[in-house]
């Protein structure tokens, strides 16, 4: 399955000798599961679970006119982000389709982090460097080799981080970062994930990847830490609608389409892709990214397949799964938007045979209190 | 990973047990530990013919859907109703409990292609 065409994180020594079986994502050799996704899942859920994140891209902007230049690059307001505090944005293209969704740090007053989706580093990196402003005033570098990172989630979380750097130290608020030592090795923790967990996500140098991930293994075992594949990854973030770039996401929709206006802020006088989000806005989306639960048991729901109402064809699953908290059959997908509302029965095309569905609002699974 | 000497094998990982005119058939340990988490089992009809190497079951995971070929010519005779609920019996007990469907065969000379125990053995040595 390994071809010499995939790049491996610094981490991959680690999966192999944990027998992780590794597939290729995004142009990288990546774990999809250690024992079973449902059991990660699970553990993420109940306990606290460890994925390699190093595939993401790291990006630092700095200077006198980052601020600006990101602001007319992204969909969130960069002028809102203390220092220290990170967003959820998007960079899209003229059209307003997303090219890549990423979250952006302030982490000085000039200086930003910007995380993005590993398949996406060069065309990001590509579409920032085009439009550049005042070449003088910033400086765009692509830290993507430097560093490894790691996403610990899970409501343990707390607990095994205590055990790693005292019981006093706190751990930044939720979507902020700050830098740590941890064993001597300088971390940057984030309060972010994509899990619907609390949770971190850390950045340390490539060359501790392998160091910081076995002491998190060694520290974690008496909070029940596990080492968490894609699988697992791709089924916490179902359950919670958060999309991925390349399947609920990609060049076809903007972000509103998505369901993800929230994101972006039309009251900014300029950023690409504005225009066409306030064409969309005036005369209401097309299509609409909606979530949906099986109404009984039956084959998960897997992307491409057809949704129907009454009948007719309104659009097709981009992100389908069987769900492990829930224990059906759930996903996402594009309909026409005269079909897009929350209790509208859908049906799901599957060999042949059709499957009753439902429209549920987001997000699919809420943590019982 | 067991492999059970007294059984026949594809090498789309299915097995047969031969049981007179009728041979039972599921997936192999090997198989199911490769798919892990068995979800949903779709099951062949009763007494629809089958030819050989053509897929007649689905076996779903959470990650992906898999075909289940039937290993020989012949006529579905019982198919396993229990993995409707318990889809993990394959996962669990593949070559007991987790059984997928019975065949009667047309030939019993056709179950000559089948591979025996220790070359499927030789098969999924990685």
């Amino acid at each position: 399955m390994s071809s010499a065409a995939e790049k491996k994180t610094p981490l991959y020594q680690e999966h192999v000798r944990l027998g992780a079986r590794m597939v290729p994502f995004g142009g990288w050799l990546m774990p999809v599961q250690y024992t079973s996704i449902v059991d990660e899942h699970l553990t993420v859920r109940n306990a606290v679970g460890m994925f390699d994140i190093s595939h993401m891209g790291q990006f630092i902007v700095l200077g006198n006119g980052a601020r600006d230049w990101l602001n007319a690059m992204l969909t969130n307001n960069v002028a809102k982000l203390d220092v220290g505090q990170g967003q959820y944005t998007f960079l899209l293209n003229d059209n307003a389709g997303v090219i890549d969704d990423l979250i952006l740090y302030r982490i000085g007053e000039a200086e930003f982090l910007l995380v993005v989706n590993a398949s996406k580093i060069e065309e990001d990196f590509a579409s920032l460097e085009t439009h550049r402003q005042d070449a003088d005033a910033t400086v765009l570098k692509n830290r993507s080799a430097d560093f490894g990172g790691v996403a610990i989630q899970g409501p343990r979380v707390v607990d095994l981080f205590h055990a790693l750097l005292g019981p006093d130290v706190e751990l930044p608020g939720r979507n902020y970062i700050r830098d740590f030592a941890i064993a001597e090795m300088p971390v940057s923790i984030a309060r972010t994930g994509y899990t619907g967990e609390d949770g971190v996500e850390v950045f340390f140098r490539a060359s501790d990847a392998a160091k910081f991930w076995n002491l998190v293994l060694e520290r974690g075992a008496r909070f029940g830490v596990k080492p968490c594949g894609l699988g697992a990854r791709d089924t916490l973030r179902l359950e919670m609608c958060y999309p991925l770039n390349g399947s609920d996401l990609s060049a076809d929709h903007n972000p509103i389409e998505a369901g993800l206006g929230f994101f972006v802020d039309l009251e900014k006088p300029n950023f690409t892709g504005r225009e066409k989000l306030l064409e969309t806005k005036a005369n209401s989306a097309r299509e609409r990214l909606i979530a949906f639960k099986m109404n009984g048991k039956g084959p998960p729901p897997r992307p491409h397949y057809s949704l129907l109402n009454n009948g007719t064809r309104v659009g097709e699953i981009s992100s389908g799964t069987l769900s492990p908290s829930l224990n059906i059959g759930i996903g996402m997908g594009y309909v026409s938007s005269a079909s897009a509302k929350i209790g509208t029965p859908l049906e799901v095309e599957i060999r042949g045979q059709k499957f009753p569905a439902t429209i549920e609002k987001k997000p699919l699974y809420k943590k019982q209190s | 990973m067991n492999v059970p000497d007294d059984l026949l094998y594809t090498k789309s990982h299915e097995w047969i047990r031969r049981e007179g005119d009728n041979i039972r058939v599921g997936i192999t340990d090997h198989a199911q530990a490769e798919l892990t988490d068995v979800v949903f089992v779709e099951l062949p009809k009763v007494g629809a013919n089958v030819e050989a190497k053509t897929p007649v079951a689905v076996v779903e995971s959470v990650k992906a859907a898999s075909d289940i070929y039937a290993p020989v010519k012949g006529t579905v005779v019982e198919a396993n109703n229990a993995l409707t609920n318990n889809p993990a019996l394959i996962n669990s007990d593949p070559f007991g409990e987790g059984w997928i469907f019975a065949l009667k065969i047309d030939n019993a000379d056709d179950l000559k292609n089948l591979q025996s125990a220790a070359a499927y053995k030789d098969q999924i040595k990685s």
